[in-house]
């Protein structure tokens, strides 16, 4: 998911407090900022909110990357207005982390070093015009899967930023579907392109769930903490169940030889995605991982004379005012 | 590093009549720029709203009790809405 | 066509380009803006342009009544049937020099509009009722940001002085009227660029003093890009980029 292998901090706090804040949460209780917390919920929530806040604004690069080729004036503006609210959900949730007392320079600095991570997924390049329907399709199809139970997330300022990125999100995957049904009932170049772009994000696209964690004690604690609301594999089959009749429905071919509906469970039987490929892209050598760190440090470094110049004004400003007075 | 722009929270009353509300934070240089983001940020331009913004650090809050209550605290472009686009029904919910 | 609408269809073209050209070289800042608030408000200030370019070029195609689409007079037109100002063609720059162009352009609109709400053609005055209020909200945010990188640290008050030596010579097309500018101001369609001279002199003036910089003392004025005559080299670039797909798959749907 966009949040992706977030280990949780052990804590070494008073066995009173932390029942007591366990029974809040259980209790549907929210936790809000200037409440009592373990020292570990919060380093946690600040890794989790980070990663997330950081995979969008790294998001904003792979579809980025076909604003200035869309194909229509409408597209254009689609994809810009998407794109666009990638950079918001990324503010907003940086905020919520502002509220564990981490400045967003720090995360922003944490990212650009690489010591903090973002969504494997975006290490992909976006070659067709087709990706960007499979990424619209796919990609937020599966952010979707995880974000929708966030919004019940113990922790009160991430609950809300996840409650408004849910509202404005909600059109991001049906512009995505309605990019590929106009592919997949066009001209043959236009079909081919579609099943290539499905047949490069499947994957991908599963693995964004992250690895099996049903043994994962990080994953156990951060469920009982209400930070992590289902488990990798519990949200992939979802996916993978309402993602296949839609690819049929396009008339594509997911490419997976073994897939095959499951009486039994009530659900597909699918390939995992290859994870020594996933820990790679994690290490740093995803196809495009260079590129986006790149991009995402440039933007930053000749961005700082702005950023300087502004406050340098408003500091300006403040002291004529003053002198004034 | 340089400094960080302050941090601004911003309270928007839309077009019904009810009171300002919380919606959210951001960064901006001074309180005539944390207006205009907001309207950037969490308006997207929705004429007749009116906007507060209030330096973080000069919120006075409540402590918290232990086990105390809660303190519960745009018209967009069309095409930002899930109804702009016509998905056949035979595809299912999305 | 009438001559009457030879002359209204070069209007729309040259409304409808200007918003696209500048619309679409804002877009390209998406993602790599100093600050995420940056990054969002000019994502706004394109997709508002972007947005009026529908509107200019689709009343432009049906003035032109061949059958043509907005998109197609978007994505199909080559460099020598444009009509945009030269100004909004030239590459972004750094971030100053992207906000310069984007005030020179912003008070400009923020003039012209408005007297087009007055239009005689009501599907002019329309458009320039939508227009206009994006424009006024826009030409604040730029003149707000010149002032403060202008009026900032050195750094970025050279860079900006930097950005209006190099973009000032672009202002005077704006003026510049020709036949087609005679005969809607002829019409009452739209005003004569060169009236508006005078009150585009006074708001840049008074935000660029308000900036600390300088206006350049030339009143040289490089000219084409409207009357369609030339354009600057980089105009092919920005084309062959945003017309890719409708030309490497003639008439497919998207």
């Amino acid at each position: 998911m966009y949040a992706q292998m977030i280990q949780s901090e052990a804590s070494q706090d008073d066995p009173q407090k932390l029942a007591e804040f366990q029974a809040r949460i259980d209790a549907d209780i929210k936790i809000e900022p200037r409440d009592w917390m373990p020292e570990g919920y919060r380093k946690t929530l600040i890794r989790q909110i980070g990663q997330h806040a950081h995979s969008e604004i790294v998001g904003q690069l792979p579809e980025g990357n076909w604003i200035t080729r869309a194909p229509t004036l409408e597209r254009k503006m689609i994809l810009l207005a998407k794109v666009q609210d990638e950079a918001g959900h990324g503010l907003y949730l940086y905020c919520a982390a502002e509220t564990l007392g981490v400045s967003r320079d720090d995360l922003t600095e944490q990212l650009l070093s690489g010591k903090m991570k973002y969504s494997s997924i975006f290490n992909y390049p976006t070659l067709t015009w087709a990706d960007i329907g499979a990424v619209g399709w796919l990609v937020d199809g599966a952010a979707i899967m995880n974000q929708v139970p966030l919004q019940r997330t113990s922790y009160g300022p991430y609950s809300r930023a996840m409650i408004r990125i849910c509202k404005e999100e909600s059109f991001h995957q049906r512009q995505g579907f309605d990019i590929m049904m106009k592919m997949a009932q066009g001209s043959e170049a236009q079909r081919r392109m579609a099943q290539d772009a499905l047949n490069r994000f499947w994957y991908p696209s599963l693995m964004m769930f992250g690895p099996s964690d049903a043994d994962s004690v990080h994953s156990t604690q951060n469920m009982a903490w209400k930070i992590k609301m289902n488990t990798n594999d519990e949200l992939r089959q979802k996916f993978v169940d309402q993602t296949v009749p839609q690819a049929e429905f396009l008339g594509l071919t997911v490419p997976d030889e073994t897939l095959s509906w499951n009486e039994e469970k009530g659900g597909y039987d699918f390939s995992e995605p290859d994870w020594s490929e996933f820990f790679d892209v994690l290490k740093g050598n995803g196809p495009c991982n260079t590129e986006r760190l790149e991009a995402r440090n440039k933007a930053w470094d000749d961005g700082a004379w702005v950023r300087e110049g502004l406050l340098a004004h408003a500091e300006k400003k403040r002291a004529r005012k003053t002198a004034a007075e | 590093m340089s400094k960080e722009w302050p941090l601004w929270e911003i309270f928007i009353r839309g077009q019904h009549g009810l009171s300002h509300r919380h919606v959210g934070s951001l960064h901006a240089p001074d309180a005539e720029m944390a207006i205009k983001n907001a309207r950037d940020v969490y308006t997207r331009r929705n004429e007749g709203v009116s906007i507060w913004v209030v330096e973080a650090n000069h919120i006075a809050a409540s402590a918290p009790s232990e086990k105390g209550p809660l303190y519960e605290p745009s018209e967009s472009k069309i095409y930002r809405h899930p109804t702009f686009y016509d998905i056949p029904d035979d595809v299912g919910h999305m | 066509m009438a001559q009457n609408n030879t002359h209204l269809a070069e209007f729309l073209l040259r409304m409808g380009d200007n918003a696209l050209i500048l619309g679409h070289r804002t877009s390209e800042w998406c993602g790599h803006a100093p600050v995420l608030e940056e990054d969002i408000a000019l994502a706004n200030t394109a997709l508002d342009l972007i947005g009026q370019t529908q509107l200019w070029l689709t009343y432009a195609a049906e003035v032109m009544g061949d059958g043509k689409t907005a998109d197609d007079l978007a994505f199909l037109r080559d460099v020598w049937d444009f009509r945009n100002l030269l100004l909004v063609e030239l590459p972004n720059g750094d971030f100053g020099h992207t906000l310069m162009r984007q005030f020179l352009f912003d008070a400009y609109q923020s003039i012209h509009l408005p007297r087009l709400v007055r239009s005689t053609d009501p599907r002019v005055a329309e458009i320039a009722e939508k227009a206009s209020k994006e424009a006024s909200y826009h030409v604040e945010r730029s003149a707000d940001t010149v002032v403060g990188l202008g009026d900032g640290t050195e750094e970025s008050h050279n860079r900006m002085q930097a950005a209006l030596d190099r973009l000032w010579p672009y202002v005077g097309e704006m003026f510049a009227t020709d036949p087609v500018d005679a005969a809607m101001a002829e019409a009452g369609i739209a005003p004569d660029p060169a009236s508006l001279r005078t009150e585009y002199d006074a708001l840049v003036g008074r935000v660029l003093a308000e900036a600390t910089l300088t206006v350049p003392e030339s009143t040289f004025a490089h000219k084409g890009g409207r009357t369609g005559q030339t354009h600057t080299e980089h105009l092919g670039h920005l084309l062959t980029q945003m017309q890719w797909l409708q030309r490497a798959y003639p008439g497919a749907t998207w």
